[in-house]
């Protein structure tokens, strides 16, 4: 049976992590490489680094950055942030990336999706999104939530389905930093009937939230952040719980 | 020294990663003239069966990987190639191994690709799995998977039906799973090809 996935969230700036990280072992705590390893070693499924440089740098940091985890780490990555040119895919595709996530380049041309799906596979393609409620309707949110668009979550998420897309990673900007637990309500209504893989994200405060948003939704994955860096939660621990709650996990 | 075939399907950085994390000189292997100065072969690949076949048969090297008497594995797509048709496009493939490969059927109500980690079971114990604990987790990602033969299944992994995730015959090998991507299990994995 398909193990549920666990993935530490990095975030990405000038090729360094920012937001504090809380690791007794790490000699370097903004290097991401080293950070990466860690959290492979600790049986991490899989990493997201999330890029927020803004610099015309970016592309050539962006691959460093992915040549650099892939020689050190054998377990699959995704690169996100401001990615909107198949030229960036396919670089980063060359450097050891397993997928790349797109999220307001794709709103803003939504015909980017059938491209970098096309031209590399659904499986290189997630589609991440902030989602937030608005007068009682998930809205796509663009800039980590601060900007509405047009687009009902539901309806975005078909959209992109229907283009290619090879997974979604729904990120509830209401849960987000809360530490009360995912949005399930919103990703139980998401699972039902997708097509592809949906990754969870926003909202996890401690091991039972997991084992909450998998027995409660089926999503097939869950991504965190601050809890995996200030070591509140130990990944091999968060496994063994899930584990015992009956929940396949690799460990 | 392994030779990787480079047949322009997918990329091989990651591969070439996870050989030098585990000592194995390697090159790549473009052309015929290139083949026959190795040890080993490695055909990675992602991405259409059928394209990728052509591509292959672009190189000439076809020929050759179907005599040679060297330990060969095939990971993903590249394993997928060694058996007789594939399902995607309808392709005919190289026929080293007589087995069929076959689409996920979409309404079951499985997620497809077949995306992540899951178990691998032996079904014949051999050379490729010493040393890594039976039912050990690798990483997949595929929409097509090769059938079950008690002839040529090595090992076996369940994803809505239970289909090969490894196969062989004589010296073929071929992995569904991406060992270069699927930690510790995978560089076992890649070390015991490497000692074959």
């Amino acid at each position: 049976m398909l193990s549920k996935r666990i993935i530490p969230c990095l975030d990405i700036k000038d090729g360094r992590t920012v937001k504090g990280v809380n690791f007794v072992a790490l000699r370097d705590a903004g290097d991401p490489v080293e950070l990466a390893w860690q959290y492979s070693r600790e049986s991490a499924d899989e990493l997201v680094f999330l890029d927020i440089t803004a610099t015309h740098e970016k592309r050539k940091t962006l691959a460093r950055l992915a040549s650099d985890v892939a020689r050190q780490i054998s377990i699959p990555f995704t690169i996100g942030g401001g990615i909107s040119e198949l030229a960036d895919a396919d670089i980063l595709l060359n450097s050891g990336a397993d997928k790349i996530s797109l999220n307001s380049a794709a709103v803003r041309d939504p015909s980017l999706v059938d491209r970098f799906a096309d031209a590399f596979g659904s499986q290189f393609v997630v589609i991440a999104i902030d989602t937030k409620r608005v007068n009682g309707k998930n809205i796509v949110h663009l800039n980590g939530g601060r900007l509405p668009t047009e687009w009902e979550t539901e309806s975005w998420i078909r959209e992109v389905v229907e283009r290619g897309a090879g997974e979604i990673l729904l990120t509830s900007m209401d849960h987000d930093g809360t530490k009360a637990g995912f949005d399930c309500d919103l990703l139980k209504k998401v699972n039902k009937g997708l097509p592809i893989p949906l990754i969870a994200s926003g909202g996890a405060g401690n091991s039972e939230h997991f084992s909450e948003v998998f027995q409660r939704t089926g999503v097939d994955a869950a991504l965190a952040a601050s809890v995996f860096h200030y070591g509140e939660i130990a990944i091999p621990d968060l496994k063994k719980q899930l584990n015992n709650n009956g929940i396949e996990v690799r460990v | 020294m392994t030779g990787i075939v480079y047949y322009g399907a997918g990329n091989l950085f990651s591969l070439q990663c996870s050989l030098d994390r585990i000592g194995e000189k390697y090159g790549l292997i473009t052309s015929a003239e290139q083949f026959e100065g190795f040890e080993r072969y490695i055909i990675p690949g992602v991405g259409h069966a059928g394209a990728a076949m052509q591509k292959l048969e672009g190189t000439g090297l076809i020929p050759l990987i179907r005599e040679t008497k060297k330990p060969l594995l095939g990971v993903c797509l590249g394993m997928q190639l060694l058996t007789a048709q594939s399902e995607e496009g309808n392709s005919t493939l190289c026929n080293i191994i007589p087995l069929r490969t076959r689409r996920f059927i979409k309404d079951g109500g499985l997620k497809i690709p077949h995306t992540g980690w899951n178990k691998v079971r032996v079904e014949r114990a051999g050379p490729l799995y010493e040393g890594i604990p039976d039912d050990s987790q690798f990483y997949f990602v595929h929409s097509y998977y090769i059938e079950l033969n008690s002839n040529f299944t090595l090992t076996s992994t369940e994803y809505g039906i239970t289909f090969s995730s490894s196969i062989m015959k004589d010296n073929f090998f071929g992995v569904q799973f991406h060992p270069e991507k699927s930690g510790e299990a995978g560089e076992q994995l890649l070390k015991n090809f490497t000692r074959i």
